[in-house]
């Protein structure tokens, strides 16, 4: 019998199962680069679309809380700088607006027939980004603090405001609650959300002429500064990173935080086993005698790049599909409600589920809504400081949102 | 030294500052009078994970092409200058003609973002300038009376205050000042306030983003009062104690103006860098009780709706703001400069 060489096929097997590993998700080659926010959820997806990398792939990626600075020039450059950019309800329309991203209708044809419906996000019947997680602003509650003041779970925020003047006036806390109110982003949130409750309308249908200056805008207003008025002084400064660990520190009965922050909150980390065992996450409240809560729907996905070559698109598409497979919502389940089947709500969803199916709106993708919302962020302050009135506000608003629009030629 | 020289010596200098500085600006300058093209609109639906509606969106393909046509966007002139959001031309008017009293003017001009901006960081600047040169030329002062073995130390200890990084440095006296951080519950127990806090308060606000304007910059002037200190002719101020001219007098008739351009420059240098003032506001948070002008530029760049031209328009008012506030003192260099010719 002939000596068979066992050496050289030895090597060759371990050749062959290498490059087979290398070719992990069946991508061969291609550059891919991630451009996402700076949160668990998107970490967890980020890291498992990362294993698709070697052997001829490329991977990169770039968390930031600045995302929204950069992803319009990043993505204006050709060669793009990013090949995939994960997005949001607002944060999609610039990139719309510029023509930064492709449609991907043919590319779920071809790898992506299990994907569910409400995963595809379409505009005039383009797919322009798949959506893998909900999230939205909802109420937390401290169930034993209610339990000591002899108050239920507020439904409504005219609820949470008796339930805040009955924790103060029992002397069990000072400054029961906190919102997002920082006056950037988040504080023009928290007029959205507000607005919504509130059944109110932003823009004259068909136009973009701001339509906020009404009489549900001065009870948006109102509402917000009553709330202010059980918030420690300092809720200029509270987003979400300042707030999660005053509430892990047992300082706070109720808050108004995303969804998002709700695995951070719920975990063994930061906080005693009081607290987290009593921490609730329930539905936003509605307000006003409206029907739906006062919250905006947000959904995340990721979205492809139009300036980069059919390879790396094909390439980061299937990657990212990778980043949003069964078994990755297996291991990470808690960090956000994800779209996809294989998810399994758990404790930390509960407000988001609630939120959604108490009919909440989604927040509007109109491609003016950023100008209208980041003029609110602006003017709001002087109102909750008690500068100005209502009525003053809501023109300045009205005034700021229209200069912006001017100029970016939307009016 | 001949003409030709001196212009070979100061040619790369000159290369670089046209090529870094002047063209920018300039192509800052042009930028602030155009705008974006009209966008067009047009209806489509929209579906996402919880429903399909129908809503407006940008039309790509009329867009680009005007886009191409007109690269710089459309001409819009003078009016991104006189719009709301900067000298407010007409709505100056419309309170002028609708308040009852200088208050009631005052008041509606400050509702204005960059009347309320300039406001702050004029006040920023002519505070903490004078109190940084009057600060840091009593540390020099100071530390060139100290015996030699301490001098060293005490150098490096007075710098430090300009050495940590602006943000960096906000960020720490952000959370120090905080109701629950040492600085903060310390002034609670001063003033036996248990509401007091510094961040909630407008006044307060400025009195602490002044006070951290002042400790960051003191010691630049500082250190260079401390090098013109080196130079005092010794014999003029022996002759002066001879004379039995006091410690104090000798500083204010001899030290003092034996420095006055060095003054002269920190002055120039204060008031160019703290009309610029931004890091504080951005590292205290304090952006709902003080703007300026710099802030509003990054604000305007901030976020998904980036307004360049609004943008461009405040950065050429900051340029020419700052040489109004330079011109009183280039004017007495000027005129120092022509004595000492003639």
């Amino acid at each position: 019998m002939k000596k068979i060489k066992i050496l050289p096929l030895v090597f060759a097997g371990i050749i062959i199962m290498g490059s087979s590993a290398f070719a992990k998700c069946g991508i061969n080659s291609g550059k891919i680069s991630v451009l996402a926010n700076d949160f668990p959820a998107l970490h967890a997806v980020v890291s498992t679309a990362e294993e698709c990398a070697g052997g001829g792939v490329t991977f990169s990626k770039n968390h930031t809380a600045k995302h929204l600075e950069i992803s319009v020039p990043a993505l204006t450059a050709n060669p793009a700088q990013y090949s995939v950019k994960i997005v949001a309800n607002s944060s999609i329309v610039p990139l719309l607006n510029n023509d930064l991203i492709r449609p991907l209708n043919d590319l779920v044809a071809k790898y992506g027939q299990h994907l569910k419906k409400n995963q595809l996000i379409t505009v005039d019947g383009k797919i322009m980004a798949i959506a893998f997680m909900a999230n939205a602003q909802h109420l937390f509650v401290r169930k034993d603090i209610l339990d000591q003041v002899g108050h239920d779970i507020p439904k409504t925020y005219e609820e949470v405001l008796a339930a805040c003047k009955a924790i103060r006036d029992a002397g069990i806390m000072q400054y029961p609650f906190a919102m997002l109110s920082k006056p950037d982003w988040n504080l023009g949130e928290e007029f959205v959300n507000m607005y919504l409750g509130h059944g109110g309308v932003f823009f004259k249908p068909g136009s973009a002429e701001p339509a906020v200056n009404n009489k549900k805008g001065v009870a948006t207003l109102k509402m917000l500064k009553a709330l202010t008025s059980y918030s420690n002084p300092d809720f200029l400064t509270f987003n979400s990173a300042t707030v999660a660990p005053i509430w892990e520190a047992g300082n706070l009965a109720l808050a108004e935080l995303w969804g998002s922050t709700g695995g951070q909150i719920l975990d063994a980390k930061g906080s005693t086993e009081k607290i987290t065992s009593n921490t609730l996450l329930v539905s936003a409240p509605r307000v006003g005698g409206g029907k739906i809560p006062a919250s905006s729907l947000w959904w995340d996905g990721f979205t492809i790049a139009r300036n980069i070559s059919e390879k790396d698109a094909e390439a980061s598409f299937r990657a990212m599909l990778h980043g949003i497979s069964d078994e990755m919502v297996k291991k990470n389940n808690d960090k956000s409600v994800w779209l996809m089947d294989a998810y399994v709500p758990g404790k930390a969803a509960a407000g988001v589920f609630a939120t959604a199916s108490g009919g909440s709106q989604p927040y509007p993708m109109l491609p003016y809504m950023g100008i209208l919302h980041m003029a609110s962020s602006k003017e709001l302050p002087d109102f909750l400081q008690g500068n100005e009135s209502a009525e003053q506000t809501l023109a300045d608003i009205e005034a700021a949102y229209i200069s912006g629009a001017k100029e970016k030629g939307f009016l | 030294m001949p003409h030709r020289t001196f212009i070979y010596f100061i040619l790369p200098s000159l290369l670089s500052m046209i090529l870094l500085i002047a063209v920018p600006v300039f192509s800052v300058i042009v930028q602030s009078f155009f705008v974006e093209h009209e966008q067009v609109l047009i209806e489509v639906e929209n579906c996402n994970p919880f429903k399909c509606v129908k809503s407006l969106s940008v039309d790509q393909q009329a867009g680009a092409k005007l886009r191409q046509e007109a690269p710089l966007g459309r001409f819009n002139g003078i009016n991104t200058y006189t719009n709301r959001n900067h000298l407010a031309f007409d709505e100056v008017a419309l309170a002028w003609m609708e308040s009852k009293s200088l208050v009631d003017f005052g008041a509606k001009l400050l509702n204005l973002p960059f009347y309320k901006a300039l406001l702050f960081t004029l006040t920023y600047t002519f505070i903490v300038s004078p109190f940084v040169l009057i600060f840091g030329l009593a540390i020099a002062l100071g530390v060139n009376g100290l015996p030699k073995f301490v001098k060293g130390p005490s150098i490096f200890v007075s710098l430090l205050p300009m050495i940590v990084t602006p943000l960096i440095g906000s960020l720490i006296l952000f959370w120090m000042i905080d109701a629950k951080g040492i600085l903060g519950s310390t002034l609670q127990l001063i003033f036996d306030d248990n509401n007091l806090s510094l961040k909630a308060s407008m006044p307060l606000t400025w009195v602490m983003l002044i006070v951290y304007g002042i400790w960051h910059s003191t010691p630049f002037a500082f250190i260079v009062l401390y090098a013109g200190l080196q130079t005092v002719p010794q014999e003029t101020l022996e002759a002066a104690s001879i004379d039995g001219a006091t410690r104090w007098e000798r500083i204010r008739h001899v030290t003092v103006p034996h420095m006055v351009p060095l003054i002269i420059f920190i002055t120039l240098m204060q008031l160019m860098d703290n009309f610029r003032v931004f890091e504080p506001i951005v590292g205290f948070s304090a952006s709902a009780k003080a703007t300026s002008l710099s802030w509003i530029i990054f604000n305007d760049l901030h976020g998904d709706s980036k307004l360049f031209g609004s943008a461009a328009a405040s950065s050429i008012m900051t340029i020419i703001g700052v040489m109004i506030l330079l011109m009183p003192v280039l004017i007495r260099s000027w005129k120092n400069f022509n004595i000492k010719l003639h």
